[in-house]
């Protein structure tokens, strides 16, 4: 203790101990709120993938979602949602939901695919719903065309995912987000679905084979590179105007005030 | 409150300070060799720019940090533009700020009033030669100068009546009619309410006739959304209720404010949101506005199905769609 | 003699001959300008302009400003087979297989957001320096215009590619058109050439964007650069300035090199922005059509603030007698920056009237010197901003965890609440900054170095100022109030009663400031600590 008594004043004393304070803060804190450990899958090899999608919703979701998965007034009924909307919002990490805010957040999924298969099975033994995809049936490489997914992205996307599949507002909170980086099976299974407030885009309305060369185009343009330099987030003149009055203005200014200055 | 009393007096130009190169020949050269690599610096971005034009694939990516995949002959390009300027406007404030005389120079202002003496000629010249015209007692000349002159500035205005048509009534008529079916946008296949999940929303556009070409003056005018809602959710009275089949609703997609697109449905509050200004619409209520600074509602299309099953309009929109105008009525 | 001075003699033998260019050559390159880095503030704004000519001619040896529908088939593969406009088409034909296409198309577009900034900030030095005085209202004029114009010039050049964003700009500018009372349907028509979209627009917006806004522009900046030049720049107030002199560097060689070079620095970080950093990229926008839209929908920063107004207006409708009256676009689309631009105009103007001072002036008050003016261009400044905010409420929402109706109300009271509170602030700010100056002058800067006095005080060691820094803190005027005469001598009653009386109040709030310090003063106080 009396070593470190010696830098008591020093000039750098008092950041330090606000950065120290804050670090441990902060580390309690996400300790404190970590996700709860993996659960693992029973030893019991004889229950079927129903009963053990049963077992892991009474442990994990039951408690909003209703013992019977009738929903209640935190959380909707899951009956009829079917397979692909149990395999879109767990497998993205959407369920469990972290806190109860406007809207469920994607994030690192705390349930397997195994698991989430199980949960999915009890869900769809509940009632007829739409069915899961795995990423290998949905042949967008294939069987989409991008340019023709663009043009349909632009009519039912855009307007609330951005031109550029960046995301966008929705009212008092809540927001469709970014299609980057998403599996294909998830923004298939979130078109037939609806999650949340995304509506559905049924099948004869929007073609499986229509769904596809959406998912095409979204694949395209998160692989394309930026071709004008860096992208300033694709969401429009905002951040331009912002780059401007930043850095262009304050470059220029900078140098307008080196060049009015007395050389030495 | 005022100080009218004596300021500190001026003590004029403070002391000149020399600086280095002005009496260093050291620092003189120095300085001199900054600008020189400077220049030569501009010459080096040319010839970047140059060789990037000539030999740099246009389909060429590059990964750099913060930048990312970047093209590089787009990069090189610009960047050999950069330093070719660069190079030359920092070489040529260096040269100004370390070689020029940087001795401030006094210049006198002159008072721009011009003389008494000039004012006076000025106005007995004016005064002469006007009498010398003599508008002042010649009104006829006057007056019929002025109408003539008025008259063929304000004609030509008359050519620009050819710039467009009248509206007469564009502005309130679609292509909407009575059994017009519903078809996607895009794919114009035509839709039957069996099509649509409860939840589900559909861009569509009235079919087209045989022969008949879609213009985007149509679609601005004809653009529909289609919603479907549990027929309880809806909070309507008996006639618009007569509007919806079996909890779908169809509204105008051409905003009544300014005229965007309104197609972002939040399935779950029911409400539609323009992305121009926010303005917010209720569909349980005929798209009544609940936010934003939109003044009137959607226009709602009543729709039924026709003996296959297919969506149709059962009449025209009942008003304009698309945003206000004088003539507009209501 | 050598050879050059015999060429170069010449030369200009040949020309003096024929134009008697000697004598005004040799008056103006002499000519004294006085160096700030705050008077480069319109150099940026002129040199960008030129940028803006020199790569927008590149441009239209490409454009096609053609609205008429054809199938895209250049290289870009995501939009292959898609229609869209000739002009969208030939915008994407200049991007990806015309070399330097999309370079040249990033710098025209990063200069002309570069333009209107510089003017902004321009117009905030002239403002808040009182440069727009007697002689210079005129100048002013011509600035205000020029923003205008700018404005209107930026919009057209960004709509003529028709893409999805700026094609839904336009949509909301017909709306806009289409609103106005009476004539409202039939100029829409005009404009358009029939109903919206039409494809009249892009073509004729493409003359008014490359030949008639251009040469409006060259000949009111040559006028306002003329007027700089004769009447002679502005300059701060220091030791050996009045107003009677302009102290500087000769237009040759000096201002020549650095304005010179500052022309080819300004190019140069507007041709590194246009390298390193996207802008307009618009085949990710794709083509305009009107069942379309985007989320995050907003214009160019300059008419961010036009936005801003229109998203949190009420929604004011008049329906009567079978016609139909838009206050909800009328009122933030024309009426309110018609009021805030023709204030802005006649700025000088209403400010003489409140001075009363007719002078000329030709050296730059400091702004805390005049707290009332700077308090005004604080709280213009904040209007501006709120109204900004407010235009991007949906990119603010998405990355600050916000919601857009949390912004638009915020900004809908902040327009109200903010500016007379940035004023009271602002002007506040400038009185304490006057009585440091006071301080300053009266008692020396504090240096921080304590000493202790033989009898056990400590006192802080204050260093006096120059005499050149206490002539810089105390040259200012500070002209009184102008007195009401409600009756002369003889009881006449004033006619002109209430707008003496108006002038009265505002000339009294303006003259509120902290009395400078006179030479009786400062010379009491050395005797007394000598």
């Amino acid at each position: 203790m009396k070593k470190l008594s010696k830098f008591r004043r020093h000039k750098f004393a008092t950041p330090v101990l606000i950065l120290v304070a804050l670090s441990s803060l902060g580390f309690t804190f996400s300790a404190a709120t970590a996700a709860p450990a993996k659960s693992s899958m029973a030893a019991s090899a004889k229950s079927t993938l129903v009963e053990e999608g049963k077992r892991l919703f009474l442990k994990g979701c039951s408690s909003c979602h209703g013992l019977n998965a009738e929903g209640g007034s935190i959380a909707p009924s899951l009956i009829g949602v079917g397979a692909a909307s149990v395999d879109f919002q767990v497998g993205t990490g959407r369920m469990p939901m972290a806190d109860m805010s406007q809207q469920a957040m994607r994030k690192k999924p705390i349930y397997n695919e195994e698991e989430t298969a199980a949960l999915a099975a009890y869900v769809a033994s509940l009632a007829p719903g739409p069915a899961s995809l795995t990423n290998e049936e949905i042949t967008w490489e294939r069987d989409g065309n991008a340019a023709e997914g663009g043009e349909l992205f632009r009519t039912n996307c855009a307007m609330c995912h951005n031109f550029a599949a960046q995301g966008g507002a929705l009212t008092q909170g809540k927001y469709a987000p970014t299609l980057m980086g998403v599996e294909p099976k998830h923004i298939y299974e979130a078109m037939i679905t609806g999650p949340q407030s995304m509506p559905v885009f049924s099948d004869k309305t929007i073609t499986p084979e229509e769904k596809l060369s959406i998912i095409k185009w979204i694949k395209a343009a998160e692989a394309e590179p930026n071709l004008g330099g860096a992208s300033l987030g694709r969401v429009g003149p905002v951040t331009e105007g912002l780059l401007v009055w930043t850095f262009g203005l304050g470059l220029l200014i900078g140098i307008a005030v080196w060049l009015a200055s007395k050389a030495r | 409150m005022a100080n009218e009393l004596a300021p500190l007096s001026d003590p004029g130009l403070p002391k000149h300070v020399h600086r280095k190169a002005d009496s260093d020949p050291v620092a003189e050269k120095r300085a001199e060799q900054q600008v020189a690599i400077l220049f030569a610096l501009s010459g080096l971005g040319t010839i970047l720019f140059i060789y990037s034009y000539i030999f740099i694939k246009t389909d060429l990516f590059v990964f750099l940090p913060i930048l990312g995949e970047t093209n590089a002959h787009q990069l090189g390009l610009g960047m050999g533009l950069t330093i070719a300027l660069l190079g030359i406007g920092f070489g040529a404030v260096h040269w100004a700020k370390t070689l020029m005389s940087d001795t401030e120079v006094i210049a006198e202002r002159h008072e721009f009033r011009s003389s008494d003496e000039d004012r006076a000629d000025f106005v007995d010249t004016v005064k002469e030669r006007a009498a010398e015209a003599g508008l002042g007692r010649r009104s006829l000349i006057k007056r019929t100068l002025a109408l003539s002159v008025g008259l063929v500035g304000l004609s030509p205005l008359l050519l620009l009546r050819d710039l467009g048509p009248l509206p007469k009534d564009d502005l309130s008529k679609t292509s909407w009619r009575t059994g017009t079916r519903l078809v996607t946008d895009p794919g114009d296949r035509p839709i039957k309410a069996s099509d649509l999940e409860v939840g589900a929303v559909a861009q569509v556009l009235p079919e087209l006739r045989p022969g008949q070409e879609r213009t985007l003056e149509d679609i601005g005018k004809d653009a529909v959304l289609l919603i479907r809602l549990r027929p309880e959710e809806f909070q309507l009275d008996a006639e618009r209720k007569s509007w919806t089949h079996e909890g779908i609703i169809a509204f105008s997609k051409i905003c009544s404010h300014m005229g965007c697109a309104v197609a972002l449905y939040e399935q779950q509050t029911k409400h539609l949101l323009c992305p121009c200004h926010q303005s917010t619409f209720d569909v349980t209520r005929a798209a009544k506005v609940i936010f934003g600074p939109a003044a009137r509602p959607l226009p709602q299309l009543a729709i039924t199905v026709d003996a296959n099953g297919y969506l149709i309009a059962q009449q025209p929109f009942t008003e304009s769609v698309g945003p206000s105008y004088w003539e507009r009525s209501s | 003699m050598t050879a050059r001075e015999r060429v170069a003699g010449t030369v200009a033998n040949y020309v003096d001959e024929r134009t008697g260019a000697a004598k005004w050559m040799k008056k103006n390159l002499t000519k004294v300008f006085p160096d700030h880095w705050s008077f480069m503030l319109g150099e940026i704004a002129l040199y960008s302009f030129v940028i803006l000519l020199l790569s927008g001619t590149f441009l239209t040896f490409w454009f096609d400003p053609s609205m008429k529908e054809v199938v895209y088939n250049g290289s870009y593969m995501p939009l292959k087979n898609v229609e869209m406009s000739a002009a969208y088409a030939s915008t994407l034909h200049i991007s990806f297989d015309v070399r330097g296409g999309l370079l040249m198309r990033q710098i025209h577009h990063w200069a002309a957001l570069i333009f209107m900034a510089a003017i902004v900030v321009h117009l905030l030095r002239v403002f808040f320096t009182g440069a727009f005085r007697k002689p210079r209202e005129f100048n002013w004029l011509l600035g205000i215009g020029l923003l205008t114009l700018g404005i209107v010039e930026g919009f057209l050049g960004y709509s003529l590619p028709d893409d999805l964003l700026s094609g839904t700009g336009i949509r909301i500018a017909q709306a806009i058109i289409q609103a106005l009372p009476v004539v409202g349907s039939y100029l829409s028509f005009f404009a358009f050439g029939g109903a919206f979209p039409g494809e009249a627009f892009i073509p004729r917006i493409y003359t008014v964007h490359i030949l008639l806004l251009p040469g409006i522009f060259l000949a009111l900046i040559t006028v306002h650069l003329m007027l700089v030049w004769y009447q002679k720049h502005t300059q701060y107030p220091g030791p050996g300035r009045t107003e009677k002199n302009v102290v500087g560097y000769p237009l040759m060689p000096v201002y020549m090199a650095k304005a010179g070079g500052f022309f080819f620095i300004v190019f140069g970080v507007t041709a590194f922005l246009g390298a390193v950093a996207s802008i307009n990229p618009i085949w990710l926008y794709g083509p305009y059509t009107p069942g379309q839209i985007s989320a995050g929908s907003q214009p160019d920063w300059y008419m961010g603030w036009l936005d801003g107004l229109v998203r949190m207006a009420p929604p004011l409708e008049t329906h009567a007698f079978g016609h139909t009256i838009s206050w909800n676009i009328l009122i933030p689309g024309l009426i309110i920056p018609g009021i805030l631009f023709t204030g802005m105009a006649l700025y000088p103007f209403i400010e003489s009237w409140i001075t009363g001072d007719k002078r000329e002036h030709h050296l730059l008050d400091r702004p805390r010197n005049v707290p009332n003016r700077t308090a005004l261009g604080a709280m213009s400044l904040t209007f501006m901003i709120v109204a900004l905010i407010n235009g991007g409420n949906d990119i603010i929402a998405t990355h600050f965890s916000l919601t857009i109706n949390q912004i638009m109300w915020f900004t809908r009271f902040g327009l109200i609440i903010l500016p007379p509170l940035a004023f009271v602030i602002t002007k506040r700010i400038c009185l304490s900054l006057q009585r440091a100056d006071r301080e300053l002058v009266l008692h020396g800067r504090e240096t921080g170095r304590l000493v202790m006095l033989p009898h056990g005080e400590f006192v802080e060691v204050h260093e006096p100022l120059s005499a050149e820094k206490k002539w810089t803190l105390t040259q200012h005027e500070q002209l009184p109030a102008i007195a009401l005469e409600q009756q002369d001598s003889r009881g006449v009653i004033n006619p002109k009663g209430f707008r003496a009386k108006l002038q009265a109040r505002f000339s009294a709030a303006n003259a509120e400031v902290v009395a400078k310090p006179t030479a009786e003063e400062v010379k009491q106080l050395e005797s007394d600590h000598h």
